[in-house]
């Protein structure tokens, strides 16, 4: 019994996804165009045609690190709104090495790029982290103006110091060709950022499972007070969750660069950072969903152009679905308590059991 | 009709799912009379008041006041009805001034407060019984016993003639104790019907007029105080009589293994909490802290803890100083177990599994892991081994401690602080909220750890459950240890007066 | 730099801009106040902002009259909040998640939906809008006339809105109630207040005042929408409600202050053209940082905050 109310909640996701792809059909009506044409394109689009799915994956590289760079805080209770500047900041990072450094072999060149990168990002995240854990400053208003800090330094940066000359708009100098990332399917521009994204989400799952950090890390989120007593130093972790995390969406940032554009770019994030939220809700915190929440919002992405050329739909109709998603999954989280009340019920039913059994043991052993 | 009581309950039953949490319940309380309801926790007094207070209606059953049946739909009901409560934990808005709170939820009359007004005639009906409040001052600036005032004048304000106090006297210094019962017989002079629910014995004879004892839902008697003595309303309070093993008295008690010398410490909002304390328990020994809540039990258990900072003062264990050492360096180095005052909020991880739980202050350490990795076999052995040995009931280990019964979350907590076998324990309110037999169960872990040679600082606010158990006891009064006494020589009387601040 | 305020006639400009641009941040300032002093928290202030304005421009693009415009605005701004009210407050799910929901969901519906009803005109608009209304009299202060007196049918709801919501919050019952709950929700409901009512009453409004923020970013200052066109001036307000101690008149003090830099960074791309500009307009974000970073004393919120409120909780 509990089982099955367990398996309804579990996919509580699911269902959230196909009430708003339900609501999203009457936006499509709205905007004159027959919605099953139109997800038939989108969906046929982003994963079942060659191009298509390679742009999904191409997608999937910002938002699997988005997604873990929002996950990772919420482990330990902090909102990290601020992704969205941690992956710019981590972009200029990996830029600088990329164009300013000194000449060295390609695939040292790669790691050290992506290690500036991490370190933008983390050292952009280090700010509201230790305004939280040591000034108590709400860390969510916080990270969200850092991001318009963030976004205007990059802009900033390419439209004076390292504005390419001769461009028409703001960009940089196109970062050296050893630089470029391998790409994963041939002929299209998914770029070797996916697989990182998937192995750092299936490390950080290992890592929320069996180590002891992920443990403290749930301790601290779910009840300070008691880390304090178990030894858990909650400030250090809200600095190291934080600091982490910053990194992940710093890589993000980085792998845009070496990856796809090759320049950094101003304004070159659509919003992948807030995409990183509606990844973690979806996934429920769990960075192996997180990688299957952000092939859903990439294919969302990547299949609304299609959707738009086949029949005329705005592409920002995936916006909006996007923004139902999460309304939704914020109403399915008034159903949690209904989760506990059924919980409680049942487990209330063996402990009686229990207790009426001669030796103390639950009747229905689980 | 002039003869009909102030206050009926006739055959009050009410059930939540299959407990009878009041059955057949009926109180008769006379007109300016202070009525008692004596009862243990869960006996059902507070859904009782909960009913005549109009948070819960009866299954069945009636109510009448004067005479008249009554239906009460909402506290807001039953205020109309003459009826008032005050709640143990009282119900005032702290940042707002007593006038603001007194008229809290009245029907205005014009779009303004009237403050002034309002404050005038609060002044006036606080000097006609005594009170000196100044309606201006700033609720959570008054002390508990002035607040308790303001709880009264409010319901005196709103014409409230039937008072209901939930365990008054357990926010009290037994120093205010005193001038609270003259409230109340001032109260009675002026026709007032006072209903006054505890589970202390001593206070109902003291102060009611007339007491109903209950017990599981049911009412076990309703007499005349002057027609009782403690122990037959023990007994009906209880079903039983308690006997508690004073037998461990006997055992001598070896070298001082916890001292603590010259200790001060701030509170959470940067006051003076400790103020010089010093104390020395042995091993063997159990050290009753007594005293009124609040005067710095939860910051010294915390300092010896290592949970806040020391500010001067020196803790040693076996003569080894503690002051640097970390919450994980004491309690795995030095051997200092600590059960937590409040279980849920400290002591345990409601969301984790009872296994996690059972580790919680050694998740670092072998076996449960090595290298920051888990080793879940060792996890998961150690918490059957220990759920078996303490007879904590459950359903499987991997079940959250969310949903065990509060005895049971509390024999989690005491297996994980035993379990290594400490040379010291805190143990801090360990009774709180629980049913007699979890109580028991309690008491008797204490002494057995007492016999293997553990030296025990027991802090509670719970004298008889001090009593029952501690070698000596130490009383706190404003971050200052006022006297310790052997247990033999502990009275009631000298306790209350330590409590109070007055030395012995 | 220093010529702003020598020169009255610069001055007077640099304060009116200033004053403008710290309008809508006030109207969405005093909304936090409103929600939070009630218990709830309020991250939706940025959807609900942008929810007005959207509204704000419908309504002006369909009537062709501000009028129509300030009422669809504050409608929409409303139905935004009455998610976090129905959400946050009836159901109990988490007041920050479902704020944050909220700024998504907004942002991307708005997006859309100003895509349908626009179309390919949607940069090109020219929307009816407010023009100032100067008071006879009082303009012609030297300086201040044309700063506080020469605004628009906004500004001048601004001018009153402070001052009514401070005296409602402090002296009359509803604003009792509002405290009393926002602080304390079980006395307030064995008082006889009913805490969701007053929580709902506070959203709404919240969303209303937020709603007209949007609304003067359209009918006042660009006459048209864009996406995601309120640009963190929610987040700021949020910064404002600290700052201001959740008081409608500190809220506003903190705004005037974001409004002053912000009309600074302008000012100095102006006289900088050869900087690129993006480096002032970070401007009003640090220093709203600065702010909360270097607030005396640390204020706390209304002590139930965040909290859900439910009559069996013990």
């Amino acid at each position: 019994m509990l089982g099955v109310i367990r398996f309804i909640y579990l996919f509580k996701s699911v269902w959230a996804i196909l009430l708003a792809l339900l609501l999203g059909s009457i936006l499509i009506q709205l905007a004159g165009s027959d919605p099953l044409d139109a997800y038939a394109a989108l969906f046929k689009g982003a994963f079942f045609e060659y191009f298509g799915f390679g742009n999904t994956l191409v997608k999937m590289s910002p938002l699997i690190l988005a997604g873990l760079a929002v996950t990772i805080p919420l482990r330990a209770g902090q909102f990290n709104i601020g992704a969205e500047g941690q992956i710019y900041m981590g972009a200029l990072f990996a830029t600088l090495a990329a164009l300013y450094l000194p000449a060295m072999p390609g695939w040292i060149h790669v790691l050290v790029c992506s290690i500036a990168g991490a370190i933008g990002g983390g050292l952009w995240a280090l700010i509201p982290a230790v305004l939280k854990a040591y000034h108590r400053v709400n860390e969510i208003i916080v990270t969200l103006l850092m991001n318009y800090v963030a976004i205007n330094i990059v802009s900033y940066a390419v439209s004076g110091p390292m504005m390419a000359p001769e461009a028409p708009y703001p960009y940089s100098d196109e970062i050296p060709e050893s630089l470029f990332l391998p790409h994963v399917l041939p002929r299209t521009d998914a770029h070797l950022g996916v697989v990182v994204g998937v192995v750092l989400a299936i490390v950080l799952f290992a890592v929320f499972r069996r180590s002891t950090f992920g443990f403290s890390l749930a301790t601290v989120g779910r009840n300070p007070d008691a880390a304090r007593y178990a030894g858990m130093s909650v400030k250090r972790h809200i600095v190291v969750a934080f600091v982490v995390a910053g990194a992940m969406a710093g890589l993000a940032g980085t792998y845009e660069v070496l990856g796809l554009k090759y320049r950094l770019f101003h304004h070159f994030s659509p919003g992948y950072g807030y995409d990183g939220i509606v990844i973690t809700f979806l996934a429920g915190g769990n960075p192996l969903f997180v990688v299957v929440a952000a092939a859903f919002l990439g294919g969302l992405r990547s299949g609304a152009g299609i959707m738009q050329r086949a029949v005329g739909v705005d592409t920002t109709v995936v916006e909006a679905i996007q923004g139902l998603v999460v309304i939704l999954l914020a109403m399915g989280l008034a159903f949690r308590f209904e989760q506990t009340f059924w919980a409680r019920v049942l487990r209330k039913r063996k402990e009686v059991a229990g207790e009426l059994s001669p030796d103390g043991q639950p009747e229905n052993p689980p | 009709m002039a003869t009909d009581p102030h206050l009926v309950v006739d055959n009050v039953t009410k059930t939540f799912g299959d407990l009878r949490a009041n059955d057949a319940v009926s109180l008769h309380v006379e007109r300016g009379s202070i009525h008692a309801i004596l009862g243990e926790n869960g006996a059902g007094k507070t859904t009782l008041m909960n009913i005549l207070y109009g948070l819960y209606h009866p299954d069945e059953g009636h109510i009448r006041v004067d005479g008249v049946e009554v239906r009460i739909e909402s506290p807001k009901d039953a205020l109309r009805q003459g009826i008032g409560m005050v709640h143990q934990h009282f119900m005032l808005v702290g940042p707002l001034t007593v006038t603001e709170n007194v008229i809290l939820g009245m029907k205005p009359n014009g779009p303004g407060l009237n403050l002034k007004q309002h404050a005038e005639r609060l002044t006036e009906l606080s000097d006609s019984f005594g009170f000196e409040i100044d309606p201006h001052e700033t609720v959570w600036k008054l002390p508990m016993g002035m607040q308790q005032r303001v709880e009264i004048l409010k319901l005196l304000y709103h014409h409230a003639d039937i008072l209901i106090f939930d365990e008054p006297t357990s926010v009290l210094t037994p120093g205010e104790t005193g001038p609270f019962f003259d409230v109340l017989r001032r109260l009675t002079e002026a026709d007032k019907t006072i209903l006054f629910i505890t589970h202390k014995l001593e206070e109902v004879m003291a102060i009611a007029d007339r007491v109903t004892v209950m017990r599981d839902g049911r009412v076990t008697a309703e007499v005349e105080t002057s027609e009782t003595n403690p122990q037959e309303l023990a007994r009906l309070m209880i079903g039983r009589d308690i006997v508690f093993d004073i037998e461990h008295r006997d055992r001598e008690a070896g070298p001082s293994l916890l001292e603590i010398k010259g200790v001060r410490a701030r509170s959470d909002r940067g006051l003076a909490a400790l103020d010089d304390i010093s104390l020395s328990v042995r091993s063997g020994e159990i050290l009753g802290i007594a005293g009124v809540d609040g005067n710095g039990q939860a910051e010294l258990a915390e300092v010896i803890a290592g949970l806040r900072p020391l500010e001067a003062g020196h803790i040693t264990v076996e003569g080894r100083d503690i002051g640097e050492a970390s919450v994980a360096e004491r309690k795995h180095r030095l051997g200092i177990g600590y059960v937590p005052e409040d279980r849920q909020r400290v002591g345990l991880v409601l969301d984790h599994p009872v296994a996690m739980n059972l580790m919680l202050r050694s998740y670092e350490s072998l076996p449960f892991a090595r290298h920051h990795i888990f080793n879940f076999g060792a996890i998961k052995s150690n918490a059957e081994r220990l759920v078996e040995q303490y007879d904590v009931r459950l359903q499987s280990i991997e079940q959250e401690v969310r949903y065990l019964s509060g005895g049971n979350q509390q024999k989690v907590i005491l297996a994980r602080e035993i379990e290594e076998g400490p040379r010291v324990l805190i143990v801090s309110q360990p009774t709180k909220g629980l049913d007699v037999g979890a109580i028991e169960f309690v008491q008797n872990t204490l002494l057995d750890q007492r016999e293997k040679g553990v030296a025990i600082l027991y802090i509670s606010t719970e004298l008889e459950h001090l009593l029952a158990v501690s070698d000596r006891i130490a009383v706190i009064f404003r971050g200052r240890i006022t006297g310790v006494l052997e247990t033999a020589d502990a009275t009631a009387e000298k306790l209350g007066m330590l409590m109070a601040g007055v030395s012995g | 730099m220093i010529e702003i305020f020598l020169d009255p006639a610069l001055l007077t400009d640099f304060l009116r801009t200033s004053l403008r641009l710290s309008v809508p941040i006030v109207f969405a300032a005093v909304g936090g106040v409103l929600s939070e002093r009630s218990g709830v928290y309020n991250i939706g202030l940025e959807g609900m902002m942008l929810a007005g304005a959207f509204g704000a421009a419908v309504g002006a693009f369909f009537f062709d009259t501000p009028f129509a415009g300030v009422v669809t605005g504050a409608m929409c701004g409303m139905l935004a909040a009455l998610i976090l009210a129905v959400l946050g407050v009836s159901l109990g799910v988490n007041q920050i998640v479902t704020g944050i929901a909220i700024n998504l969901f907004v942002l991307g519906l708005t997006s859309f939906l100003s895509r349908v009803v626009f179309g390919a005109q949607a940069n090109t608009l020219n929307l009816q809008g407010f023009k100032p209304l100067a008071i006879p009299g009082l303009i012609s202060i030297p300086v201040i006339g044309p700063v506080f007196f020469g605004q628009d049918l906004l500004v001048y709801l601004m001018y009153a809105v402070v001052p009514l919501l401070y005296f409602m919050m402090f002296a009359t019952p509803w604003g009792l109630n509002i405290r009393a709950v926002g602080e304390n929700p079980r006395a307030a409901d064995t008082a006889g207040v009913s805490v969701n009512a007053v929580r709902y009453a506070c959203v709404l409004g919240s969303g209303l005042f937020a709603g007209l923020g949007g609304c003067f970013l359209v009918l006042s200052q660009v006459f048209l929408f864009s996406e995601n066109m309120s640009a963190g001036k929610g987040f700021i307000a949020l910064a404002a409600v600290i700052l201001g101690r959740w008081n409608p008149v500190g809220a506003l003090l903190a705004c005037l202050l974001f409004g002053f830099f912000d009309a600074l960074q302008l000012r100095l791309q102006f006289l900088n053209p050869e900087v690129p500009h993006e480096i002032f307009v970070a401007m009003p974000y640090v220093v709203s940082i600065l702010a909360l970073v270097g607030l005396v004393g640390r204020p706390s919120p209304p002590a139930a905050a965040g909290i859900p409120y439910r009559r069996e909780a013990k």
